[in-house]
């Protein structure tokens, strides 16, 4: 009964989104207040009901319903409640629903907290809302509905949850992931919405850029999270490795970072708005793109949802409708607009321009070697790959002279500076940077390595140039304290995502420079020295989870004698797939980790055992935070807040 | 009936698809700290030829497991990386190589970014220029919406 | 000029999705990509082995001027038992096969021949398949069509079937034309 209700609860969903989608647009046609008005209850409506049929879903698979073919397949018995909770977004079909929930989501919040917006504006923002979710109800309804039954003998247990999911990454990384892909939607309604109305000024960039930049920041955590739960996952110490669909998540944050930094020229200087227009419907297209990629079955990867391509051609339909047509309108509708403000070669807007075309050339980069073997394969033209060296070439040489450029760039005025005026600045974070890093790649490194180097230098050459401007905004103050209280969250958003960037790269530069892995036999009371950690295997016993039984080793690692940690890595045994996992164990702090995993028992009684020494590999999440954290208190900013004063007269009832 | 089977066959390739991703350890004896780090950077840099997408070094199918031996061995009898890579190629094809040569088939996979970068400077350097010219004729600022105050405020130069 | 640039973007996308299109077509015909084989066109590599018989055999035993079908098998292998009932087919039908027990343990190998039967002429033994990496191996079943000279001109990795032999067996028969007359083995 339950999964019937659920299904249609969707049905409806689907009706209401269809409303959703034509009543407000029809409204600005007929400039009608009330349609306007409409689709603010037309999308809470919406919302409940997807929410409804979510509710619905996990209630089947937390009662154990197999007679769900959804749950009989991802779902069993002996899973822990929270995985069973987590299972429903575990493949395809409940991961499509967990999708569409987010989006309607979004088209909520977008309702309930524009009021500063114009009602022509907001109807149009939530009517193309509508639009995509009417796409996404009729895919899930057609091609992959999680409430399929398998009556009239439903399974007696389900095949269980693929023990590589059943972790807590499961549970965070794709709520977090889609709340950022999902969220880039509102950028994209907002310019159809501009291109429609055939408005885009300053006030549209103001209000775009806090749903932007909260959207950015979760697919910021998202990936990051990602990246994280692979790397303690698979156990064998990467945690990027450029695979399709890490490259599909990626492709529209580079471009939402180019977004967010270009909404702020629009905002403060009324210019590149055409720029920020193509960006905001390219990044959302993206996402979109990337659904299909992983979805459709064209690329391989590990990482990839098995389905099939009948599936794909649905999904290319929607987005071609979707893109194509705000493609088409962006041509038809963008205007000439008036002889901008201007502004000279050294100042912030130059170097703002430079961030935009280096993110958007970084990501038709990663499209491109994402993309080039499928395109070879389907002309028969034979096999290639593309990947982590050709890859990790290109970040290098495109994010090098950016980060170069980021630093003073920060520091820049608009419209017209100088280099005079910062000289001294940059010439002691050259000095410094260099030194400090000359001395760091010697303490650390036995041989000279170039990437610790570079990476050491550009970080401290990002963090003494935010150091230095935040004396610069502090200096006409009565003190530097009362200085740093006038600063607008908005200035500590950027200072705090910038310095994140310097975060990352450190864990990006050294961890790579400075990891050491060793591949080893060890027996109980065997031991082994690497960089310093003394490590002991005590023995290696049986143990028991819910649903699975280990062999679990018992490494004690101490340092000069003392004791440091204990480490547990595990060979599960999971029953209900007969599946074998390794769980790498990890002592973390930080300034480094220590991963050790187990490979295969070998014929004398002792096991392979693979130990890592990696230096600063947490700073890339941190980092990573650190711009997220950055990216919201941007936004946190009064400027945005809700009361504020609408600047723009309302449509005529 | 079929719409099952599509999706048993769903879970079963997910099922075989994870085998995949669980970490392989071979222990070898090496001759030298070079030879290790070579080793180590070439299984990286090749990739599996049966696998979903995963390097040498992270798959434990028994094709990689031969391969990965077969480096070492070549790797002690005193050949070049460059050597190695062409003994692989000659008998996978390019695409055992995650680092695609620049040549042939993958020629333009490096050209075109090549070609984008330059566009991209072209493009900076026609709008800086565009730009500096309206400055100079002092067209009036037109930010009839955003506040005066937000612009290189002291507090909000951002 | 400026007018036009503005459809960039759009066409720009259509080729994209155009291409895809065409992606999803090729990909319902062709459910998994095969590697390409790198050594068509190329002369067999040189190998000195043990049949399973224990004879010393190289590559002289392999090129006698007759086009043959060299199959990679092992007994551990499913997909072989399931492709081994038509290469019977094939070799009733005169066609010469040679067989590569690739990464197989000798007794297993022979045990499986005793219960499947033999269609083979010889069995090369390549226990630690490098044989196979010459030849760019990296599983079983996978078939190769050698011509008279010993020049690999067709791969076919995975079953044999009749499905296959549709592509298979023009490009065999064209080289059997080939053939000069009078040089086979008899």
């Amino acid at each position: 009964m339950i999964p019937e209700l659920g299904h249609l609860a969707l049905i409806c969903a689907l009706v209401f989104s269809l409303a959703q989608t034509f009543t407000p647009m029809w409204g600005v046609r007929q400039q009608s207040a009330a349609m306007m008005h409409a689709a603010v209850p037309l999308t809470l409506m919406v919302f409940l009901l997807t929410f409804v049929s979510f509710v619905f879903l996990e209630i089947s698979f937390l009662q154990n319903d197999f007679s769900l073919v959804y749950a009989a397949n991802n779902s069993n018995s002996l899973l822990p409640w929270y995985y069973k909770f987590s299972a429903v977004w575990g493949a395809h079909e409940g991961s499509m629903l967990l999708w569409v929930l987010i989006l309607v989501g979004w088209s909520l919040a977008v309702a309930v907290l524009s009021g500063n917006l114009p009602t022509e504006v907001r109807a149009i923002v939530l009517s193309v809302q509508g639009a995509l979710a009417v796409g996404f109800f009729l895919f899930i309804l057609l091609t992959s509905n999680p409430f399929d039954r398998m009556l009239p003998f439903p399974a007696a247990e389900g095949s269980d949850l693929n023990p590589l999911l059943q972790d807590f990454g499961l549970i965070v990384h794709p709520p977090l992931l889609y709340m950022g892909y999902v969220g880039l939607s509102v950028a994209f309604s907002f310019a159809v919405a501009a291109l429609i109305l055939g408005r885009l000024d300053a006030e549209w960039a103001r209000w775009l850029r806090p749903w932007t930049n909260v959207a950015w920041a979760f697919l910021t955590g998202g990936i990051a999270l990602g990246s994280w739960w692979a790397y303690y996952e698979l156990g064998w110490g990467g945690w990027w490795f450029w695979d399709p669909v890490e490259n599909a998540s990626l492709m529209p944050w580079l471009l939402g970072t180019a977004l967010v930094h270009s909404l702020a020229v629009s905002e403060k200087r009324n210019m590149f708005k055409r720029w920020t227009l193509i960006m905001a419907l390219f990044a959302f297209s993206l996402s979109l793109l990337g659904t299909f990629l992983v979805r459709s079955g064209v690329l391989t990867s590990v990482h990839a949802f098995a389905s099939d391509p009948e599936r794909g051609v649905f999904i290319l339909l929607f987005l071609s409708i979707v893109i194509g047509s705000s493609l088409l309108l962006y041509g038809l509708r963008v205007k000439d607009l008036k002889a901008s403000p201007g502004f000279v070669p050294v100042s912030r807007e130059t170097a703002l321009l430079i961030n935009n075309v280096m993110f958007v050339l970084m990501c038709s980069v990663v499209l491109l070697g994402t993309l080039y073997p499928l395109v070879i394969d389907m002309f028969g033209l034979g096999s290639v790959s593309v990947g982590p060296p050709y890859f990790n070439l290109f970040a290098a040489l495109i994010f090098t002279p950016l980060l170069l450029i980021m630093a003073p760039g920060q520091l820049m005025r608009w419209k017209r500076d100088s280099l005079g005026r910062i000289k001294w600045a940059s010439a002691f974070a050259g000095v410094v940077s260099l030194v400090a890093a000359l001395l760091l790649v010697f303490l650390l490194s036995p041989e000279f390595s170039p990437l610790l180097a570079v990476g050491a230098f550009i970080s401290l050459w990002i963090v003494l140039h935010g150091l230095s401007d935040l004396r610069n905004q502090t200096q006409n103050a009565d003190s530097f304290f009362a200085g740093l209280k006038r600063l607008s969250l908005s200035y500590w958003g950027m200072q705090l995502g910038h310095l994140g960037v310097a975060v990352c790269l450190v864990g990006v530069s050294f961890s790579t420079a400075l990891t050491e892995s060793r591949d080893l036999r060890m027996a109980p009371g065997d031991s082994f020295d690497l960089e310093n950690y003394h490590f002991v295997l005590q023995e290696y016993r049986l143990v028991r989870g819910p649903n699975y039984s280990a062999d679990e080793g018992v490494i004690e690692v101490t340092k000069n004698g003392r004791f440091v940690s204990e480490i547990l890595p595990q060979k599960r045994h999971y029953t209900a797939r007969s599946q074998t996992l390794t769980e790498a164990g990890i002592s973390g702090n930080l300034w480094r980790d220590l991963v050790i995993t187990m490979g295969e028992p070998l014929t004398d009684g002792t096991w392979a055992v693979n130990i890592q020494v990696k230096p600063f590999i947490r700073w890339v999440w941190y980092g990573a935070m650190f711009m997220a954290f950055g990216g919201l208190l941007a936004v946190a900013d009064k400027r945005y807040h809700l009361g504020a004063v609408a600047r723009d007269g309302e449509v005529k009832s | 009936m079929p719409k099952l089977f599509l999706k048993c066959l769903a879970v079963l390739s997910l099922m075989l698809i994870s085998l995949g991703a669980v970490a392989v350890i071979d222990v070898h004896e090496f001759s030298s700290e070079e030879i290790r780090e070579r080793y180590d950077s070439l299984t990286e840099e090749l990739r599996c030829p049966k696998c979903q997408n995963q390097s040498l070094a992270g798959s434990d199918s028994p094709v990689s497991e031969d391969l990965r031996r077969e480096i070492l061995i070549l790797l002690e009898d005193g050949r070049s990386d460059q050597e190695i890579r062409d003994y692989m190629r000659d008998r996978y094809g390019d695409f055992i190589l995650y680092n695609p040569p620049v040549e042939g088939k993958t020629l333009l996979v490096w050209v075109i970014p090549a070609v984008l970068f330059f566009i991209g400077l072209l493009v900076i350097f026609f709008v800086v220029r565009s730009a500096t010219r309206n400055a100079a004729t002092n067209v009036p600022d037109d930010l009839k919406s955003a506040d005066d105050e937000f612009i290189n405020d002291q507090t909000g130069n951002h | 000029m400026k007018k036009l640039l503005v459809f960039l973007p759009l066409v720009l996308f259509v080729l994209v999705a155009s291409f895809f299109f065409y992606a999803l077509q090729v990909r319902k015909e062709r459910p998994v990509s095969e590697l390409a084989s790198a050594l068509i066109d190329r002369p067999f590599p040189e190998f000195e082995l043990l049949t399973l018989e224990g004879e010393s055999i190289n590559r002289d035993a392999l090129v006698t001027g007759e086009v043959t079908l060299v199959n990679v098998w092992g007994s551990w292998c499913i997909a072989c038992r399931a492709e081994h009932p038509f290469l019977k087919e094939l070799a009733e039908s005169g066609v010469r096969i040679v067989g590569i027990n690739y990464k197989d343990p000798k007794d297993a190998a022979i045990r499986w021949l005793n219960q499947y039967g033999d269609i083979a002429e010889f069995h090369i033994v390549d226990r630690d398949g490098r044989l196979g990496i010459n030849l760019g191996v990296y599983g079983a079943p996978e078939t190769y069509v050698i011509d008279a000279q010993g020049f690999i001109r067709y791969k076919k990795v995975g079953i044999v079937d009749d499905k296959e032999w549709a592509r298979m067996g023009p490009v065999y028969e064209r080289l059997v034309a080939e053939e000069p007359e009078g040089d086979s083995d008899a």
